[in-house]
């Protein structure tokens, strides 16, 4: 027992080898130990951040943190889902920038909850033809969403005529929906909790790492894979369309370039730092939120000590290629212990 | 001929599974070509046939996962039309699969409720203690030896796998079980186990049961009856104990020998 949880580094892989088992549950407590040493850098870089800078844990920086980070997490949340599926959606930026360009056309002649409905049915559609295209038309997702991505960034510029718009204020609902302050963390955190609840303790969850895992046979057992990668690809573009809708109601306008493929690939590096496999099969939602929380932490800490976007970039890059590096190892290691 | 026939088992046994005339291609290829098979309640039916004859097709055409070009099931004696694996299942028509449809990233007990999960109604949450539960007493039932039910499929082998495998449709209240090469990727005292379990079953007499096996040693142990396959056809029909391993062997050849001089 002792000898499984210290044998690290080369003791492991071999004793991997050598006995079947070992290797995987070796690689499984480095998935579980993810999420925990995730949380151990977050708090390492605040505590870094807050020594070279007093401002850095001021309540008033804490807040520009939550608002880097929920639109993000929430956003990467759903791309765990449809990772674990085998599946990625490029176009979830765009999803974001046009839930509430939707939500303001509604607006204009509906009251603004059914306006609000509008904007997140929108890109559920968005979703489920990502969805249609990937799994009925066979379209790898990378091409089907890589050509929404395009389709939709074009469609948000033309419905805007590439102005901004003023969002709606002042009432209840725009206040609850990101216009009050710590809102959007809120909801976030609400968010994360129902994804971490349907992917561990669901069937819909079971489902979903069934079908990433083992496609055919998960269909020979009856699992509707199908329905399940379409479901998720309606979540995912839904939960960007929610993220977008929070931020046009904090920032008070709806910017037709806003998302893009920025966020995305932001919400992609936090699931992949937070240890899900783009292979499928296996990922966790807290992770991913933790994940989003350190680049989060990193931009925003840097920028306080003012260091350049592009060193920032550097770093992000070194974060991303360390924790996929760390991901393939995992999985021969798996892999091996299979034998 | 074929209503003599159908008269004399209804007084021997009630039928559990008709199927008639089944045709089913792929594009330009036939992999059935018209099977006529049954199976009595209670029965252990053994199907063999070589590479290609159409064994896989015709148990994923039973199961629902193909549907039929032509041709009838009757379950219980009455038609059925099957549009899924769910529907089949709803039928009480259970198949442990060639590549054994387990997931590796999941535990025992999720691979063993997959797709029939057990929830906490009225909320739509898994049960998980009560999977583990009754995972843990199916797998104590059967004798099979595996670490524990939290463990993940993918660390266990190969004959600990397909006992999972059969374990999971044995108990999931199946009547009519279907085993595609259950055996195959199986070591001598594996293998022997289940077929110690497909004895248990047939004695207990709760589920009839079409044993797919490439090894014909392996259909006189435990079946009944047993029915050749040929290029997508039953081409012969015995109970074993009129049968042989030789009888079947020498047509199998002999038929390979024609196919060979016509070609």
């Amino acid at each position: 027992m002792a000898k499984q949880a210290v044998g690290g580094g080369v003791g492991a892989s071999e004793s991997a080898r050598s006995s079947p088992g070992l290797g995987s549950r070796v690689s499984e407590l480095m998935l579980r130990q993810r999420e925990a040493s995730i949380f151990l850098v977050a708090i390492a870089l605040a505590v870094y951040f807050q020594s070279s800078n007093s401002a850095f844990l001021s309540s008033g920086n804490i807040r520009s943190l939550s608002e880097f980070t929920y639109a993000t997490a929430i956003i990467s949340t759903g791309l765990v889902m449809l990772l674990i599926c085998g599946e990625i959606d490029l176009s979830v930026g765009q999803a974001y920038g046009f839930a509430p360009i939707a939500m303001y056309l509604a607006d204009q002649t509906l009251v603004l909850p059914v306006a609000i409905v509008v904007g997140l049915l929108a890109t559920a559609v968005i979703g489920l033809i990502n969805g249609v295209a990937t799994v009925y038309l066979r379209v790898p997702s990378f091409i089907a969403t890589l050509g929404m991505f395009f389709f939709l960034g074009g469609v948000n510029v033309i419905l805007t005529d590439g102005f901004p718009k003023t969002a709606p204020s002042g009432s209840f609902l725009t206040e609850i929906l990101g216009g009050a302050d710590w809102s959007g963390i809120a909801w976030c955190l609400v968010i994360v909790l129902f994804m971490h609840i349907l992917l561990n303790r669901t069937r819909w969850g079971l489902h979903t790492f069934a079908t990433g895992g083992n496609p055919v046979g998960a269909s020979e057992a009856g699992v509707k894979t199908a329905r399940i990668k379409v479901g998720n690809f309606m979540l995912c573009s839904a939960l960007g369309g929610f993220a977008g809708l929070l931020d046009a109601l904090r920032i008070g306008s709806i910017d037709p370039l806003a998302g893009g493929p920025n966020i995305m690939f932001f919400a992609v590096s936090a699931a992949v730092i937070g240890g899900t496999a783009l292979a499928g099969g296996t990922g966790t939602v807290i992770g991913a939120f933790l994940g989003t929380v350190v680049l989060s932490i990193m931009q925003n800490g840097f920028s306080l000590q003012g260091v350049s976007a592009y060193t920032f970039n550097v770093i992000l890059g070194i974060a991303i290629l360390t924790a996929m590096t760390l991901n393939v190892y995992v999985g021969s290691l798996r892999r091996s212990g299979r034998g | 001929m074929a209503q003599n026939r159908q008269e004399d088992d209804a007084a021997v046994a009630p039928e559990a599974l008709r199927a008639e005339g089944i045709v089913k291609r792929f594009g330009a290829l036939t992999a059935l070509s018209g099977v006529d098979l049954h199976l009595q309640q209670g029965e252990v039916l053994g199907l063999i046939g070589d590479n290609g004859a159409g064994k896989s097709t015709l148990i994923k055409t039973i199961t629902g996962f193909h549907r039929p070009d032509e041709g009838q099931m009757y379950v219980d004696g009455k038609p059925v039309t099957l549009r899924s694996v769910a529907q089949a299942r709803a039928l009480g028509i259970e198949t442990v699969f060639q590549d054994l449809a387990l997931i590796s990233e999941l535990s025992v007990y999720h691979n063993m409720f997959l797709n029939s999960e057990l929830t906490l109604k009225p909320f739509p949450l898994l049960n998980n203690r009560k999977m583990k539960e009754r995972a843990k007493q199916y797998i104590d039932d059967m004798g099979v030896n595996i670490p524990s039910i939290d463990t993940q499929v993918g660390r266990l082998s190969g004959g600990q796998r397909q006992a999972i495998a059969v374990a999971r449709s044995v108990y999931s209240d199946a009547r009519i079980l279907l085993l595609d090469e259950p055996l195959a990727a199986m070591g001598a005292k594996e293998g022997a186990m289940i077929l110690d379990l497909v004895q248990k079953l047939k004695n207990e007499g709760r589920v009839s049961i079409i044993l797919i096996a490439h090894n014909y040693s392996h259909v006189f142990e435990v079946c009944d009856r047993v029915n050749l396959l040929q290029h997508g056809r039953i081409s012969y029909d015995k109970p074993t104990s009129e049968s042989s391993v030789e009888e079947l062997t020498e047509l199998v050849v002999a038929e390979y020998r024609k196919a060979r001089t016509t070609s």
